[in-house]
């Protein structure tokens, strides 16, 4: 029936010239902002790689696109679901713990500065972050391992 | 400051640029307007051929410009207006040889004695098209309701936004009503959805088109023609009256989706 009202009132329309209208959209989006959709799905990626890095995130629904309203005004929306904290499925832990090793890298390198300034951030850091204890035990151990791990690579390149 | 200078151009080659300005220049002229048509394409020069005029060349718009030729000497009246005249592009030259500048001082000469000095822009977006833009009030992008072609004129409208002489004016030229009909060609309002741009003329694809230029007599002046008046009517347009749109029964009727529907289509 949807399909008989539809054709009646002309609103479906599957034949090429749709499809190059939808072609024709995707390729101008891109060639207006100068930013081919390969480079953009890399863009794409590294805004995650970032996020990821601080929230959990439920990549499967993660929505980052192009809104065109003309020539002139683009703009780039996000739409980001962040897993909020208080799972406690082991599940979630774990993809925290992923989440959080990365992240204790980067602190483990921070903490090896011996400026005051530099102690001090990385203590308000620890306050903040809201973490169960057991989780952050085990982040730590995880993230030790892991630096050890780079280690052992770099040292034969 | 007199004449208005209206330059014709596309990004993609081969869509009618140099057509719809012959038309132009003759509708123009049959409405009474002093009328000079440039051809800008140095090289590959073509509006001469399609105007019919291509035996009376003697210089062409590098002489002018090179200071060969006085711009009255070099100027090709057309045979059946007295007041359209062609000044033909090189042949032999580039597009290196007139620069925008040299665009610019011909056309405030040509101002002061003609209301319309139309400039066939060749393809592309380098100096020939930097010529043809500089000295236009106004611009006209003529392309094909076909994905290359829409591409390129949005990079086209671009550009000439960003040169501040936008928003030009679409013409879609070659629209082929019954593929529309069948949803196989993009639809003037498509065009009109993806480039955003007003459309002053909607020219349906015509067999005569290709004999008028055999024949080197544009295709406004057969009256038999449907491309013909619609160029007429952006002739019309052009001079700012009000002339609605021909109907090329582009949307079937309703009752023409029940047929349809009752014989399974």
């Amino acid at each position: 029936m949807n399909n008989l009202l539809s054709r009646l009132f002309g609103r479906a329309r599957k034949g090429s010239g749709a499809t190059a209208k939808d072609r024709l959209r995707f390729v101008l989006q891109h060639d207006r902002i100068n930013l081919p959709p390969e480079r953009m799905e890399e863009m794409k990626r590294e805004i995650l790689a970032v996020i990821v890095k601080y929230l959990v995130v439920d990549k499967e629904r993660v929505e980052i696109d192009l809104e065109q309203r003309d020539r002139s005004h683009s703009k780039l929306t996000a739409e980001i679901p962040v897993a909020i904290h208080t799972a406690t499925t082991a599940n979630r832990a774990e993809e925290k713990n992923v989440v959080a090793a990365k992240g204790a890298g980067a602190n483990g390198a921070n903490n090896g500065a011996d400026t005051e300034d530099e102690a001090e951030d990385a203590s308000a850091e620890a306050e903040e972050a809201e973490t169960p204890k057991a989780i952050e035990d085990e982040k730590s151990d995880q993230g030790d391992q892991g630096d050890s791990a780079e280690d052992e690579k770099s040292k034969p390149g | 400051m007199g004449g208005k200078v209206v330059t014709i151009s596309s990004g993609k080659g081969g869509v009618g640029k140099t057509t719809a300005t012959a038309n132009l220049g003759i509708s123009l002229a049959s409405l009474g307007k002093r009328v000079v048509v440039i051809d800008a394409d140095i090289g590959l020069r073509n509006l001469d051929v399609i105007m019919g005029l291509e035996n009376r060349i003697v210089y062409d718009l590098v002489d002018i410009v090179e200071g060969r030729s006085k711009l009255r000497q070099a100027m090709i009246k057309h045979k059946k207006f007295a007041d359209l005249f062609l000044i033909p592009a090189a042949q032999t030259r580039d597009k290196m040889a007139v620069s925008p500048d040299d665009m610019v001082n011909l056309t405030d000469e040509l101002r002061e004695d003609f209301d319309y000095i139309l400039i066939d822009s060749p393809a592309g977006i380098e100096r020939g098209f930097r010529n043809a833009l500089e000295p236009a009030d106004e611009v006209l992008i003529v392309t094909n309701p076909e994905v290359s072609a829409v591409r390129d004129a949005d990079r086209i409208i671009g550009l000439i936004e960003a040169a501040d002489k936008g928003p030009g004016k679409l013409i879609i030229n070659r629209l082929k009503t019954d593929m529309v009909k069948k949803g196989e060609m993009l639809s003037s309002d498509d065009v009109f959805d993806i480039l955003g741009l007003a459309i002053i003329g909607i020219i349906p694809e015509d067999e005569l088109v290709l004999s008028a230029s055999n024949s080197g007599i544009p295709v406004t002046l057969n009256l038999q023609s449907k491309a013909g008046m619609a160029f007429n009517n952006v002739a019309r347009r052009v001079i700012g009256e009000d002339v609605p749109f021909m109907n090329l029964d582009a949307n079937p009727g309703i009752l023409q989706r029940l047929v349809g529907l009752l014989n399974g289509r």
